[in-house]
């Protein structure tokens, strides 16, 4: 059957929608269409794509004005009477028709703390840990980088809020660190100010996107924010750190 | 020359998958300043696509593994022609790659004693691939991108490499463009490292994406380096065959490492049927013995699902030939049976197959808790590659380094599961190493002669062509790409035979005259259309090498199967297939004489037979 596609064509400088037709089969998702119409109609037509599996992250786009794979996104599932229409991501600058330029996840990344393990726990240099003890942070690194979240992430769409917010792809890497069992580092106060953590309201649109099915919000961001307000609001817990800050700083030097 | 933007590198990686990045967090270690070429976005190259483990006898499951025993088995399933001494060093370094992981963020599957879980996999004798889920490749990528990304290397990402340069004998650059903005840049470098994967686009059904066009081999070919058993191109036995717009989808052996089976229409588990001579011993011969070693039952031997990928290949398109096909033109892969054993069969499967679990619900409406997968063969490898020293990984042109996929020797006629994702880093980390070394005791080479910067300007001119559509015929180089995808499928895939390979020379000929009239639309900003007509030259020149050395092998090995040979030859037992670029800019093809594999070795071999 014959499906009609709605598809912005364009760069920076600005662009229009045009139409496309595509013979579409069973089975087949958006991508395949795309690469259809590259193939016969518009061989210019610029898109990412890698595994076609839902796997690498690369064909994120926003099909009916939903942030999604177009690799996992079936035609099946779309009202096919009307035009479907797939267009660039929204939270980051058109660089050419379906591309955007990601290219500040990759900057913010770099900025955050690296792993950092305490000692290995076994002479031969090895560690050992429970699976019940990481099962959350193999939620969290099942992550694509598909930056969906980030797309559909209010602050980042709506309020461009780059330079003070990192937005849910990456506070789901920190709390991934932060909740490795053998992490040391600290990264609590940067995830407070630089990395913006209070910005998030939680809203939960990041976790409706996320292809990969984690938890963003409950699991990832609310705890984190938890720590950060352990840390820094928490009276009780300020007043025992610095008499415990204290204790040491005698300890180590006796009046 | 024009004025083309220029980098300087102590070392360039050319690649940005696992061996890619390996090689450049070792460079970038060893002191050098690195430049890394990706072709897409960094962590998306196809060692994400991994899925099932990376194979290291770590001996945390079953204490009877060790490298020697990893060593036997890897040259059993590369059926004796593989460069022992990668082998050898593979086997003994994997364990401290996989450990090196963990030290830098990776978080494996957990034994109960709190170890990194392994599980089975085809042709390994003991569980030996450690894993994450069936999302292996992610971790490993993911882990090595956020190491590398806080050593300072200098990422290029969306960049494509189009030829190396030369002074003299000696790599020292590499000319290409970026893909945002269809520039030309110049990148000289004191070492380069090439670590770019397959060629699985050659063929029409296959696991691979479309960066997978041969680039290193082609461009380490025009360099005059030497390409080694190119005829060895794996079919992953299990791809996805419906629908058709996913076929050839890897599904991960890890199905069967966890006691998936494989049936025919009529029921009949068909891999009991045909078991080869050199894996009888090591193979269960009842249905009940198979399921208790998927269990963990050292006194059991693995069921003949896990023998090596080659065959099982072969068993299912005999089944598909004879008849005894499923509906879509594949076999069933079938792992929801497990419920007859274990109580809680339908949570076990989500948890140790995720991803599968995942891609079958939502590409195919199938449940595979409940009901099997149709499967078939798919494109998923090359063993064969660029000729390297085993120790430093070096061509035969100084200054070239090769690791990953693209370079060949460890893996023979056939790679077993799990042997890719270690390869990548022990051999990766080789590569880093001595480029690293190879830069500390080079200067950047000249590239500035008249003689070569007219040859970039040749490069660059004939890059641009396609643009020039309207005195070229204006194929398009979608249809052309395709056409070659389907003579490969056809003439050179799995079932081989001389007449039929043949004309796929013939046809290849014609490919690259078309090719020649690639026209394409638009401008020279991410543009598609000219990506595609440029990979045309890697692609014809890695098809044409395949079919050359297939032709050259008249025996069945491995993952050659010759219709017309259909027995291993003992006068090709111990040769490797050779091609280099002649003088006159034929291909040239010998057959080289494997190096000899020392006695303590030997004994290796025939103690774990």
């Amino acid at each position: 059957m014959n499906v009609q596609f709605k598809i912005w064509r364009g760069d920076a400088s600005g662009g229009a929608f045009q139409d496309y037709t595509a013979e579409c089969s069973e089975g087949m998702v958006v991508l395949d269409a795309v690469h259809q119409i590259q193939r016969t109609q518009a061989n210019d037509l610029a898109c990412r794509w890698n595994c076609k599996a839902g796997k690498c992250g690369s064909c994120s786009a926003e099909v009916n004005g939903m942030p999604k794979l177009m690799c996992m996104a079936r035609l099946s599932d779309l009202p096919l009477d009307r035009l479907v229409t797939i267009e660039p991501m929204k939270a980051f600058p058109v660089v050419k028709d379906l591309i955007t330029d990601v290219s500040w996840n990759f900057l913010v990344k770099r900025r955050i703390k690296p792993f950092k393990p305490r000692p290995p726990d076994a002479p031969d240099g090895t560690w050992r840990m429970q699976q019940a003890d990481i099962d959350r942070v193999q939620e969290f690194r099942k992550c694509i980088e598909c930056f969906l979240c980030q797309d559909v992430c209010h602050v980042l769409r709506d309020h461009q809020m780059h330079n003070k917010f990192i937005g849910p792809r990456f506070l789901i890497h920190v709390a991934a660190l932060e909740m490795h069992p053998l992490d040391t580092e600290d990264r609590l106060e940067e995830l407070r100010n630089a990395q913006g953590i209070g910005y998030c309201n939680i809203t939960k649109c990041c976790t409706k996107v996320c292809p990969e099915n984690i938890e963003i919000t409950d699991n990832g961001i609310i705890p984190l924010k938890e720590r950060v307000v352990d840390k820094f609001y928490d009276p009780f817990g300020w007043f025992w750190r610095w008499l415990k800050r204290r204790q040491d700083r005698q300890r180590l030097n006796p009046v | 020359m024009a004025d083309y933007e220029t980098h300087e590198h102590d070392v360039l990686v050319i690649g940005a998958g696992g061996a890619g990045l390996r090689a450049a967090i070792e460079a970038s270690a060893a002191g050098a300043e690195v430049g890394l070429v990706c072709k897409s976005l960094l962590g998306k190259a196809h060692t994400v696509m991994a899925e099932g483990g990376i194979a290291a006898a770590l001996a945390n499951v079953d204490e009877r593994d060790n490298w020697k025993v990893h060593f036997a088995d890897t040259m059993r399933g590369g059926q004796y022609v593989n460069q022992w001494r990668m082998a050898e060093l593979h086997a003994k370094e994997a364990p401290d790659r996989v450990r090196e992981l963990e030290a830098w963020g990776a978080v494996f599957d957990r034994t109960e004693d709190g170890r990194i879980l392994q599980r089975n996999f085809g042709g390994h004798k003991y569980p030996r691939l450690a894993h994450v889920g069936d999302r292996t490749g992610l971790e490993m990528i993911r882990t090595l991108q956020d190491h590398g990304v806080h050593r300072g290397i200098d990422v290029h990402m969306e960049h494509t490499i189009l030829s190396i340069l030369k002074d003299g004998d000696r790599a020292v650059g590499a000319f290409g463009y970026e893909r945002e903005r269809g520039r030309f840049k110049i990148f000289r470098a004191k070492a380069i490292v090439l670590a770019t994967g397959g060629i699985g686009r050659a063929y029409k059904i296959t696991s691979n994406s479309w960066e997978y066009t041969g680039d290193g081999h082609s461009l380490a070919y025009e360099a005059g380096a030497e390409l080694i058993d190119m005829e060895f191109v794996q079919f992953h036995p299990t791809g996805m065959v419906w629908p058709p717009s996913v076929m050839g989808i890897l599904v991960t052996e890890g199905v069967r490492g966890e006691g998936g089976i494989l049936t025919n229409q009529e029921g009949r588990r068909f891999m009991f049927d045909e078991i080869p001579e050199n894996y009888r011993a090591q193979t269960a011969d009842n249905e009940e013995e198979g399921w208790r070693y998927c269990q963990g039952d050292k006194n059991a031997r693995r069921p003949p699902e896990l023998l090596t990928r080659d065959h099982i290949a072969r068993c299912i398109v005999r089944e598909i030939k004879e008849g005894r096909g499923s509906p879509h033109g594949g076999v069933y892969l079938d792992i929801s049976w497990i419920k007859q054993k274990l109580p809680d069969a339908a949570e076990y499967i989500k948890r140790k197959l995720p991803s599968m679990y995942h891609q079958f619900k939502q590409l195919a409406d199938i449940d595979i808790t409940e009901q099997p997968m149709e499967v078939g063969p798919t494109t998923h490898y090359i063993m064969g590659g660029i000729h390297v020293d085993p120790d430093t990984q070096m061509s035969r042109v100084p200054g070239l380094f090769a690791s990953g996929e693209c370079a060949a020797g460890i893996n023979g006629a056939n790679r077993l599961g799990g042997n890719s994702l270690s390869d990548l880093l022990v051999f990766g980390k080789r590569a880093g190493e001595f480029a690293a070394r190879f830069a500390k005791d080079n200067s950047l080479g000249k590239i500035d002669s008249p003689s070569r910067t007219d040859a970039i300007d040749i490069i660059a001119r004939e890059a641009l062509a396609p643009f020039e559509s309207r005195d070229r015929g204006n194929e398009n180089p979608y249809e052309i790409q395709k056409d070659l995808q389907e003579l490969m499928q056809d003439k050179v895939g799995i079932v081989r035979t001389e007449s039929e390979m043949q004309v796929a020379l013939e046809q290849l000929k014609k490919l690259k005259e078309r090719a020649n009239r690639s026209g394409i639309v638009g401008h020279r900003e991410f543009n598609p259309g000219w990506h595609t007509a440029l990979d045309l030259k890697n692609l014809l020149t890695v098809s044409e090498v395949i079919t050359r050395a297939a032709l050259e092998r008249k025996e069945s090995r491995g993952a050659q199967f010759r219709e017309d040979y259909p027995n291993k030859d003992e006068k090709f037992s111990k040769v490797n297939t050779m091609i280099s670029k002649a003088d006159d800019g034929s291909m040239r093809i010998r057959l080289e004489p494997l190096p000899e594999m020392p006695d303590y070795l030997k004994r290796v071999v025939e103690e774990n037979g």
